[in-house]
């Protein structure tokens, strides 16, 4: 009886959630259950009930394939690169930008490395295949002067990784670099002074007041990210590979594409989407779990 | 006044010009795109274009926007914006306000924000998420850029921590005197948290803006490409040749073509950027405001 009576009172509460809900309901859930289609061999023609029934055989398929552990190797060594090097880079920028006084220079720095973060990946790569270019683009010019030759950085599987992960920096370090320099906005300024009467230079200060300072969200920022270890982003890898790069670039989201959409195997695709999201999940709720037990972070 | 060692002099020295450099690099490559796109076939050709036009043209543009395709797709683009964000915003807001309630006041409150949670962390695939928009023949409309993503989740959380560190009383005192909670939420907490719901919007402009995947797996017919998809399929593809063949000289006046191809799409990002700045810290600290 409790339980209705709440449930008219807040009726109007339902309704709010549900108007957008059923949007998530039918573009999140329905194709969750989508994914019994890894278990068939789907065809368009024949739908979704009359497929034929195979069991595990996609996935059995796929862990003899191997393209697939190419593409998780690829994966992990990507996404493994970007998490780490992506988490310090913004750590010692925030630092040194930390220690600058001048309020026109800081909020000037800010806005330009800001900036590529709110660009899309077709841009950037627009951009990126015009700089690294063997055929006059300006990288290559300025290695001219110094007497290298030109490097085809996005045609060549020893360059090809390294690219990824340094244009992923150039993207995200700015905006990555935002959490700590709130974090260090926080820190309470009679700790400084405090430091001062001791006889502490700018050098102790930063290592015993800063550091312990911000190694709470670095240690935060650094568990919530061991959850995207399979994502070594789909949109930068997409908009600058190809077909010579596959050994060093594919990765498991370009690999479901191509499989799925492009070659029409959508069961086979759909078992490997399937798999990365599940460990993906995996990795997610352990995160999370440890961060809401050590730094009592919660979603909402 | 604090001392400043000859040592520190030199760090902070060196710091400053390597945060320049740092600064300077985010940018320049944009700088470089920008001047290529205004200089000539010939000056790009012999390699004299770096972060100034040379042989100033506006040859490029005129070219690409005969074009009508480019014409369309930004056509598209615009209403995706305009018709994507206010579903966005109104989906958002509505999310919300119930999920910032406490579980006693709204029984199943925690269950509908799990729901949500589950749904950013988990997803059925491209394929599924594909039959699904095939089946509701969404394809090759506009639709099917708007409603799949018409719940931003991860704005749902920021808006709805945001709500919750305004003072309960206020809508509680709106509640007792007779409003409901219609009238509540759009009298009460929208005027009230108007910059968090500023910056979510930009956050969501500039996410229907720069969105291209989904134009492409959606959109049977090229012409139905928002500009996104449509850029890239124009800059991506020819390079991927470009690489293969180092001696292809007809390839470089194409080079001024991308170039202002790509600044068009960028534009309406470094226009809103000013805006965008003032607000996205707020954005960023508004999800950590937790009672």
């Amino acid at each position: 009886m409790r339980e209705l009576r709440n449930f008219l009172l807040n009726k109007s509460l339902h309704l709010m959630v549900w108007i957008g809900m059923i949007f998530v309901v039918v573009f999140s859930y329905v194709p969750m259950l989508g994914i019994i289609i890894s278990f068939k061999q789907y065809r368009p023609v024949l739908g979704f009930m009359k497929s034929k029934w195979v069991g595990w055989d996609n996935f059995s398929l796929m862990l003899k394939l191997p393209d697939f552990y190419q593409v998780v190797t690829n994966t992990l060594v990507i996404a493994g690169l970007k998490l780490t090097i992506g988490f310090f880079v913004p750590i010692v920028f925030a630092l040194l930008l930390n220690e600058v006084r001048l309020m026109w220079f800081k909020k000037t720095v800010q806005t330009f490395v800001y900036l590529p973060h709110f660009m899309s990946w077709v841009i950037l790569g627009g951009i990126l295949t015009n700089i690294l270019s063997v055929n006059g683009g300006i990288v290559n010019n300025l290695l001219g002067w110094f007497g290298i030759d030109p490097i085809m950085f996005l045609g060549s599987n020893a360059w090809f990784r390294p690219v990824l992960i340094v244009s992923d920096i150039w993207k995200e370090f700015g905006f990555s670099m935002i959490v700590y320099l709130a974090a260090l906005a926080g820190i309470n300024p009679a700790l400084y002074e405090a430091a001062v009467i001791d006889g502490a230079n700018r050098w102790k200060q930063t290592l015993y007041v800063t550091l312990p300072g911000i190694v709470p969200i670095m240690a935060l920022v650094a568990t919530l990210s061991l959850g995207g270890i399979l994502n070594a982003g789909f949109d930068q890898v997409f908009n600058l590979y190809n077909p010579i790069v596959y050994e060093t670039g594919d990765i498991i989201d370009t690999y479901v594409y191509r499989m799925g959409l492009q070659q029409t195997q959508y069961s086979f695709a759909t078992a490997v989407g399937l798999s990365k999201s599940l460990v993906s999940l995996i990795l997610m709720a352990i995160a999370y779990r440890l961060a809401y037990k050590y730094a009592n972070y919660r979603i909402f | 006044m604090e001392y400043t060692s000859p040592l520190r002099k030199l760090f902070l020295g060196f710091n400053y010009i390597f945060l320049l450099l740092t600064g300077l690099l985010c940018l320049l490559p944009f700088v470089h795109v920008l001047a290529q796109s205004f200089s000539s076939a010939v000056s790009i050709a012999s390699r004299e274009v770096t972060f100034w036009p040379v042989e100033f043209t506006t040859a490029s543009y005129n070219l690409i926007f005969q074009e009508s395709k480019l014409l369309t797709a930004m056509g598209v683009s615009v209403q995706r914006v305009l018709i994507g964000v206010a579903v966005n915003m109104l989906l958002t807001v509505l999310l919300a306000y119930p999920l910032a309630k406490e579980d006693q006041r709204f029984r199943g409150r925690t269950v509908y924000a799990w729901m949500l949670i589950f749904a950013m962390i988990f997803s059925g695939g491209l394929i599924p998420l594909y039959l699904v928009v095939n089946n509701l023949q969404l394809m090759d409309t506009l639709w099917a850029l708007i409603l799949p993503g018409a719940v931003p989740i991860y704005n749902v959380v920021l808006l709805l921590n945001f709500f919750r560190s305004l003072p309960k009383e206020i809508g509680e005192s709106a509640f007792i005197d007779g409003a409901g909670h219609w009238r509540t939420l759009f009298r009460i907490y929208v005027p009230l948290s108007m910059p968090a719901i500023a910056t979510l919007t930009l956050f969501s402009i500039v996410g229907h803006w720069n969105s291209w995947f989904d134009g492409i797996i959606f959109m049977n017919d090229p012409v139905n490409y928002p500009l996104s998809s449509y850029l890239q399929t124009v800059i991506i593809p020819i390079d991927i040749t470009a690489i293969n063949s180092i001696e292809d000289l007809g390839l470089i006046s194409d080079r001024s073509l991308k170039d202002a191809q790509i600044i068009v799409g960028a534009l309406p990002i470094l226009a809103i950027y000013p805006f965008l700045q003032r607000f996205f810290v707020k954005g960023i600290i508004l999800g950590s405001v937790k009672e």
